[in-house]
């Protein structure tokens, strides 16, 4: 969807480069249905997959009846229990619903139903702060719908946060509302079927409301462990998080039962890495390799209609970690060869690379906000994990003209206070 | 030592003679050795290092003093840091043994150089008493790797000129200040390809709901237009930069008329004169042609393009370079007919896997290729804007001729080096006669010492853009002394990186091929990117490939990818592989999710395997 709302603008830009084409309107049913088919071709795959591997899978819903056995229910309630020497606890995360919040569950929606909503969500409320959050935003402003946001404290929190504060300003220049300090009090139906959101203004006090066809709730995930019965095999929990308590291996405070993913307690939520830990998971429990999972420099990217890459750490991490006068970070505003034909704003277009101070200045982190962010960083990723210094990537030439480019050119240093603005070829 | 003060390192600090090439210096004390040399080199006449027991420093010496020359001497093996001089003087000049010998600021070289010079008489110009000359630095011709060079001297305080006339191609087709990347290149080049997949992107958008009018057409004079209004913003650009760092540009053709002397003709044929101490040569190549009858008169090349006032119709473009397979590529995109003409290889230096593989994905495009054919004859049937042309061309393989009627053709068979008629015989500049190219040792250096060479022109070196630039910068470091740890030895890194572009290099050229290539292990992969699901593009058209080397821990020693964003891709991947990037670390490191980049974090498949790579589609 987000390939959808980027090549919308794609078609705004086309008429500048020549093509003879007017903004068409957007038609979601038939964006719906195509996103829809990949998916489920995508469930077919794993379940081929699964098959060819010779992997018997149960469509059930499973619960621990003791250490070494697991009861599956299946849609028509008929129970099966089925007992093996390693269990492995991968059941991830659903969106969690503010349930304090009248209305709420009602007549909210998460990101579970948008992908497959038959209907455009027309004009939406976001509330949360969370990647989950301003990527729907995005995409959503991007297709063409009146789009709010509504954040109750600061965006993407363990992201950098000038990083997450440019993110923010690009999607309020092109479109997207953001209402900031501001947490949801009620949802009401109206008679003519529209959603009322009535919230407060948290530093004000003061209270507003607005109108919208849809509320999307992306206020973070809940593990999916409550109706695992856990306490029956032993695995502990936070009590906080819900989360399982995992170590190195994977393992939890019970030796031969393992949890990956998101799930457990202090991972990243990430595909990849989810099916790293899994893989390395299973070399191990077969004896074929002793590896653990680096959760280290772990490679992201958030879609937001500007892209933001990041791997390593954040200036503020970076700073917590090893002091200020020990940290070094260069930084370039960069436009994109592509924004220019088009006229397009490339104001928020910003890479910081985050290094030690002392030479040979090891790369601690890379933020790279533009367009293709993820192809970007994704090699920058592997640098990091091999050591980069600064001048390793100084010394790598460029490949012209391209953004990825600008990466290695980062010449001016924020303690210098000169200006980072790239300007020429 | 005669008349001169050592310079010395600070205590505890002293490197012992018997270790050369280990560094024990810390940067400020290596900074502060380099900024005395530099003086040392600056502030004298003849500067010599030598050892004393050095039978070549001694017959330099004989010759300096036959030449009745006081020489400043610095005797490496009779000072305490010598070891630390020779270093540091290796990286000023790249030179690791003694003698070396400066003559008037200017790194002669070594004992065999200097003889050399002496015998062409370059010594004896060096030695002119009192050369007072109107610049610090020449540099001929505004490309990229001159003008960064001139910006970079400029910067650090030195009088610099830069002469720069394009001369018109001959369709009349001229442009500004910053050479070919800028108003004929890269930039052009990417914003027209840009416009085509744009083009692709249109379709594409219908499948995720937009209702775009199923017959888009495209409007060349649009495209071109705002191509050539950012290209005179970016000449605009330039020539305010040059302005602030006070660089003179003068819009001049320069030719040398003798040693340390220029003379500048501008457009009107004018003639001013100007000296330098030294000089850089970075006037680039230009588009060649088919030395056959017409050629000039009918054709066009990359240099007319992308300010071509009209569209230019089915186009035949001949070559197999990838300025041809690029322009063919977009030309197609853009909806015209576009027929691609090779005479053998296709992008040669390229893997040619790889280069097969983009020249399919071309077909699928509807790009119509004619392998082993080379245009013999043209022949003009109809004027206008476009026109109509006849190509005969006859096959390189027997005595087949074919005949095609083109709107435009388009030659892209290789490109000249503008070395011919600036001078340089007449101050004995070493120029290839094949290539047209001037040979340079590993510090830019031509055969005559004060006269260097970056970019395009230079004999062996990679005609990239960031190449021309990053050497034009680091030469001007190394000449005026800038920063040291960006100096030392990085152009020849700049080399070797570029070649990652090119592949299984070892494999192809080396000797030992048959062993060579079971040292190799080939991971590859078909992808099929996420955007390109929905919009039901070819499932098998996207590849992988990396080549690792067996003996070395399986480092990564090529990438290649064919694919959206594939120069996006290449950029991180090259930094890391510069840090010794191997296939484990590819294997460890997370993918970020959902991207192309990532598929080279889940490498399976080596080509030795001969396993299915196909993805399935739908």
């Amino acid at each position: 969807m987000h390939q959808a709302a980027l090549l919308g603008g794609m078609i705004h830009d086309a008429s500048h480069y020549g093509w003879k084409v007017a903004q068409p309107p957007h038609d979601w049913g038939k964006m719906a249905e195509a996103v829809q088919n990949h998916v489920k071709s995508l469930n077919w795959g794993h379940r081929v997959q699964l098959q060819d591997r010779k992997v018997k899978y149960f469509n059930f819903k499973a619960s621990f009846v003791n250490p070494h056995m697991v009861c599956g229910v299946s849609k028509g309630g008929e129970e099966t229990l089925l007992s093996a020497d390693h269990i492995v606890i991968a059941t991830g995360g659903r969106p969690r619903y503010p349930t304090h919040i009248e209305g709420a569950l009602e007549y909210g929606i998460t990101s579970d139903d948008i992908f497959w909503l038959k209907e455009s969500p027309g004009k939406t409320l976001v509330v949360g702060a969370s990647y989950v959050a301003l990527e729907c935003a995005g995409f959503l402003t991007g297709l063409g719908l009146d789009t709010t946001v509504m954040i109750r404290s600061v965006p993407l929190r363990a992201f950098d946060q000038q990083m997450a504060s440019l993110v923010t300003e690009h999607m309020a220049v092109h479109g997207t509302r953001i209402l900031r300090g501001c947490t949801p009090l009620r949802v009401e139906r109206l008679s003519d079927g529209r959603l009322q959101v009535t919230w407060v203004d948290l530093a004000s006090d003061k209270k507003d409301t607005g109108t919208f066809d849809t509320v999307l709730w992306a206020v973070g995930r809940v593990p999916e462990t409550r109706g695992l019965n856990l306490e029956k095999a032993g695995v502990r929990t936070n009590p906080n998080t819900q989360k399982i308590l995992v170590d190195a291996q994977e393992a939890t405070s019970v030796p031969h039962i393992y949890a990956i993913g998101d799930v457990a307690e202090g991972r990243p939520e990430l595909t990849p890495t989810a099916i790293m830990a899994g893989r390395l998971l299973a070399q191990r429990l077969c004896s074929r390799s002793s590896d653990l999972m680096d959760y280290d420099n772990v490679p992201t990217t958030v879609f937001t209609p500007l892209e933001y890459g990041c791997v390593g750490l954040s200036e503020e991490e970076a700073v917590a970690r090893h002091g200020e006068e020990r940290v070094e970070v260069y930084h370039a505003y960069y436009k994109p060869l592509e924004f220019v034909v088009p006229e397009r704003d490339a104001s928020q277009c910003y890479i910081k690379m985050v290094c030690l101070r002392e030479p040979p200045q090891l790369v601690l982190g890379l933020h790279f906000l533009g367009p293709n962010a993820g192809e970007v960083t994704q090699g920058f990723a592997l640098g990091i994990k091999c050591g980069a210094s600064y001048q390793h990537v100084m010394r790598t030439v460029g490949i012209h003209p391209t953004c990825a480019e600008e990466v290695a050119k980062l010449r001016i240093s924020k303690r210098s206070g000169l200006d980072p603005t790239v300007t020429g070829c | 030592v005669r008349g001169v003060s050592v310079p010395r390192s600070p205590p505890g600090r002293r490197a012992r003679l018997s270790t050369p090439g280990t560094s024990r210096l810390s940067s400020a004390a290596r900074e502060e050795l380099r900024r005395r040399l530099l003086g040392l080199i600056e502030g004298h006449r003849v500067v010599i290092f030598s050892k004393s027991y050095c039978p070549h420093s001694a017959r330099v010496k004989e010759l300096f003093s036959s030449l009745g020359v006081d020489c400043n001497i610095l005797e490496l093996d009779q000072v305490d840091d010598g070891a630390s001089v020779q270093e540091v003087l290796s990286e000023i000049t790249n030179q690791r043994t003694v003698p070396s010998i400066f003559v008037n600021k200017v790194h002669v070289g070594g004992c065999d150089r200097t003889f050399q010079a002496h015998q062409s008489g370059v010594l004896q110009k060096l030695l002119q008493e009192d050369p007072t000359y109107d610049y610090d630095l020449i540099v001929i011709g505004g490309g990229s790797g001159g003008l960064s060079c001139a910006q970079e001297a400029a910067a650090l305080g030195r009088r610099v000129m830069v002469l720069d006339l394009v001369v018109p191609s001959p369709q009349g087709t001229s442009w500004g200040v910053a050479g070919t990347c800028v108003n004929v290149g890269c930039v052009p080049k990417k914003l027209m390809h840009q416009a085509a997949l744009l083009g692709q992107a249109l379709t594409d958008s219908r499948k995720f709901g937009w209702e775009c009018s199923q017959q888009v057409k495209h409007n060349w004079e649009t495209m071109t237009e705002a191509i050539q209004k950012h290209v005179g913003s970016l000449n605009r650009s330039y020539q305010r930069a040059l302005r602030e760092k006070a660089v003179a540009y003068v819009n001049s053709y320069g030719e040398f008329v003798e040693h340390h002397k220029i003379k500048a003709t501008n457009g009107k044929g004018q003639e001013t004169y100007y000296t330098a101490a030294k000089f850089v040569i970075a006037t680039g190549e230009r588009p060649r042609y088919l030395g056959i009858q017409g050629d000039k008169e009918y054709c066009i090349t990359s240099d007319d393009l992308f300010s071509l006032p009209y569209c230019p119709g089915a186009t035949l473009v001949v070559g197999a370079s990838s300025v041809a397979l690029e322009c063919a590529g977009f030309l197609a995109g853009l909806g015209l007919e576009v027929t691609v003409m090779v005479s053998s290889q296709l992008l040669r230096g390229f893997d040619q896997e790889m280069a097969e593989k983009v020249a399919s994905s071309m077909q699928q495009l509807g790009v119509r290729f004619l392998r082993k054919f080379v245009p013999v004859e043209l022949q003009q049937l109809e004027k206008g804007s476009p026109g109509k042309l006849k190509v005969v061309a006859k096959s390189t393989e027997g005595t087949e001729m074919i005949e095609g009627l083109y709107n435009t053709v388009l030659l892209a068979i290789g490109r000249d080096s503008c070395t011919k008629k600036i001078g340089l015989e007449k101050i004995g500049v070493k120029v290839n006669e094949k290539t047209g190219k001037i040979p340079v040792n590993d510090v830019e250096q031509s055969s005559v010492p004060y006269v260097y060479a970056v970019g395009d022109v230079v004999e062996g070196q990679t005609e990239l853009t960031p190449v021309a630039v990053q050497a034009g910068r680091l030469l001007a470091r190394r000449l005026f002394g800038g920063r040291l740890e960006k100096v030392t030895g990085t152009v020849q890194l700049v080399q070797k990186l570029s070649s990652l572009y090119k592949e299984e290099p070892v494999k192809r050229r080396s000797p030992w091929t048959p062993t060579l290539a079971s040292l190799l292990q080939v991971y590859h992969t078909l992808f099929w990117p996420l955007e390109w699901t929905v919009a039901c593009r070819d499932s098998n058209t996207c590849y992988a490939k990396i080549i690792c080397s067996k003996l070395d821990n399986d480092r990564v020693i090529g990438f290649h990818v064919l694919g959206p964003k594939a120069g996006e891709i290449t950029q991180g991947f090259a930094a890391a592989m510069k840090c010794g990037l191997t296939k484990q670390l590819l294997d460890d490191t997370i993918g970020i999710h959902p991207t192309c980049a990532q598929v080279f974090t889940t490498l399976e498949t080596t080509k030795s395997s001969g396993l299915d790579i196909t993805q399935k589609g739908c």
